[in-house]
């Protein structure tokens, strides 16, 4: 991974180019010799990096964020459109404001890191220098996670954990799916993103289905005995949902899973159940990338609490889902989080600019039915070992109406808010 | 201080005279109002809004006067772009145009600042604009009306307010609000927060703190905000456009 890739020097137009939208002359003539910060994944962690990097240097930083894909889907709020609450393009988010404030935005893969020479290198050719890099690049799965499955598989057993064709590819399978039909999840083992995904996927999808659907029936294996929120969740199905959702924990041998995608079979320990539609959320690992770069330990790439650094190189952060950090779940307000503590430190590092003290913070929000959301959070610190929690709360198990309604429309101007702060 | 007995004397008091005019508005064959309600209702809007002798603008503009007056017009208040183009469009407040502001802010001007759900109740719409209306000219401005200026409900030490907050430092601690808060000031569904007055920020920030007001993520952030942060965040957000 360290070979240096000799291709066509892809930085000068680059370079001209961010320094041509955001620079003032005087600055733009010393353009190449600003410092350079180069973000590899433009969502909740590599967006909100790029954007308070570029935003608060006012030019001094040219800010180059690497992303494959031009309009992104966020993960959250994608069970909203498995159920039918919002539509697919409610959640599809293009780069044009990133770029007119200032950040360089390159649609191509990173394929590569060579750290001695502290360059990127794309799929389409090239390679971009960075004085510091910072990764942002969400999750994989692990081969062989879910036995029978793998990404072949991912259309006749979509994930849709990564949001957009597979969401919507998701989404038709269930409408499809006879009166009476069975749709199955396997859930993925700790730690993964978004914990309470899956079960605001599970009652989003008993949202749908009990409109189009009532008598369907909806069958989890998880490999888990307890699960995020998991008094909320059960309380709703049985108040919204009754009858409808089988949940199979470790401990009834949920962990104990294959799948057969031509078949359309979940074998549970030991027994086959014939499905219509299946959805095989697989254990996670950090986004390919970050292996490539040689920053992982395992599955995740570990980092310094008090900049998200990497614990394998000073000069490389890794944000988000992605990384190891200790107490804050992987979910976006976390990268989101994380994004500002790190723009803030490596603005500090290349301009001299104040470092202030780590702070962060999560909330997350899940929809169980109409008008009806539960809410977790916490506060966290850095130690000299981890992101430590500090304090917290969780909704609680038989809120009033007026009190799960209101829940509801806080999230709904939480995904405004957090999305205008990703990407302007 | 009161004695028990003496406040409950009053309390009934109040009672009677609210009953009194609640059957004859019920005897009334037009749309009944009722100031005192109104005064009650009011209170919903007391956190951001002044009213009557001395009142001056806080989060939102002054109240006295309203009725007749052109939508942002104030020129000692800043008000949102939209609201600034509703009043260049003409808007003036009237029974009507307040009542469809007080019914859904946003339904009459879009991208107002004014983080407000609405009042459900058309009564209690009523009832409010005429408690407001006896702090506009005509009929006839009530000058010795018992002032309602109180600035908010609660106490905090002077010092506390007197701290001059560190702007560079409140961006930075401002960016974990704008996870939420929209940095342009608009309401999505989590109220905005941008050119507050100072002193309604870090008292609103107190009372989360302090857990007077009710909300866990505000009061879990708020929770681990020291008195110097609390003063920076409210310097920062005062001026942002």
């Amino acid at each position: 991974m360290t070979n240096p890739i000799n291709r066509r020097v892809f930085l000068n137009t680059a370079t001209a180019a961010a320094a041509a939208t955001v620079s003032a002359p005087a600055v733009m003539a010393d353009g190449h010799k600003k410092p350079r910060v180069v973000v590899v994944g433009g969502g909740a962690g590599g967006a909100t990096a790029a954007r308070y990097i570029a935003k608060d240097s006012k030019g001094a930083i040219d800010v180059t964020l690497i992303e494959p894909t031009r309009t992104y889907y966020t993960c959250f709020f994608s069970n909203l459109v498995l159920g039918g609450v919002r539509d697919i393009q409610s959640i599809a988010h293009s780069y044009g404001k990133l770029a007119s404030g200032g950040v360089n935005v390159v649609h191509d893969w990173a394929i590569g890191v060579d750290r001695d020479a502290k360059t990127v290198s794309l799929a389409g050719g090239g390679k971009v220098p960075y004085d510091k890099l910072i990764l942002s690049p969400g999750i994989d799965f692990v081969d062989g996670a879910v036995e029978g499955w793998d990404t072949s598989a991912q259309n006749a057993m979509p994930h849709a954990y990564k949001a957009g064709s597979q969401t919507e590819l998701l989404r038709s399978q269930l409408l499809a799916m006879p009166q009476g039909g069975t749709f199955a999840m396997v859930a993925p083992p700790n730690p993964f993103r978004c914990p309470p995904g899956p079960y605001e996927r599970v009652s989003m999808v008993a949202h749908m289905l009990k409109e189009t659907n009532p008598t369907a029936k909806i069958i989890i294996a998880d490999p888990k005995a307890k699960f995020s929120k998991m008094a909320l969740f059960q309380e709703g199905w049985a108040n919204n949902y009754s009858g409808m959702v089988d949940w199979i924990g470790a401990d009834f041998g949920g962990g104990n899973v294959s799948v057969n995608p031509h078949d359309m079979t979940v074998t549970i320990d030991g027994e086959v159940n014939k499905v219509d539609v299946c959805n095989v959320i697989p254990a996670m690992k950090a986004g390919m990338i970050a292996e490539l770069a040689g920053v992982t330990d395992g599955n995740w790439a570990p980092v310094n609490a008090a900049d998200m650094s990497s614990k394998a190189d000073a000069d490389i952060h890794v944000l988000g889902d992605a990384c190891s950090q200790g107490d804050m779940p992987k979910s976006g307000f976390s990268a989101n989080s994380q994004a500002k503590v790190c723009a803030n430190a490596v603005r500090g590092a290349l301009t001299g600019s104040k470092v202030f003290p780590a702070k962060f913070s999560n909330t997350c929000w899940s929809m169980i039915d109409t008008d009806n959301g539960v809410k977790v959070g916490a506060t966290y610190e850095a130690t000299p070992e981890k992101i430590a929690k500090v304090d917290g709360f969780i909704s609680k198990t038989g809120e009033a109406a007026d009190v799960r309604k209101a829940t509801y429309e806080e999230s709904v101007g939480w995904y405004s808010g957090i999305t205008s702060d990703m990407f302007g | 201080m009161k004695t028990k007995d003496q406040k409950l004397k009053f309390a009934n008091t109040r009672k009677a005279v609210s009953l009194a005019l609640f059957v004859a508005s019920l005897s009334s064959p037009i749309m009944a109002q009722d100031v005192d309600a109104g005064a009650k209702v009011y209170k919903k809007c007391k956190a951001c809004h002044q009213v009557g002798q001395g009142a001056k603008n806080r989060v939102g503009p002054q109240l006295n006067g309203v009725f007749g007056r052109a939508a942002a017009s104030d020129p000692d208040f800043k008000y949102s772009a939209s609201m600034k183009r509703a009043g260049a469009d003409g808007l003036i407040w009237t029974d009507e145009t307040l009542t469809a502001f007080t019914e859904n802010p946003k339904s009459l001007v879009s991208k107002t600042r004014m983080s407000f759900k609405g009042i459900k109740k058309e009564k209690d719409i009523i009832n409010l604009l005429a408690y407001l209306r006896t702090f506009s000219d005509d009929p006839a401005n009530i000058p010795e009306a018992e002032p309602t200026a109180k600035g908010t409900d609660h106490d905090i030490d002077p010092a506390i307010l007197a701290i001059q907050g560190d702007p560079e430092y409140g961006e930075y601690l401002a960016s974990e609000c704008q996870t939420c808060h929209k940095s342009d000031g608009t309401d999505d569904g989590i109220p905005g927060i941008t050119q507050w007055p100072t002193e309604d920020f870090v008292v609103a920030m107190h009372a989360y703190k302090t857990k007077i007001r009710p909300h866990p993520v505000m009061q879990m952030l708020a929770g681990r905000l020291n008195n110097e942060e609390i003063a920076a965040l409210a310097a920062y957000f005062k001026d942002l456009e």
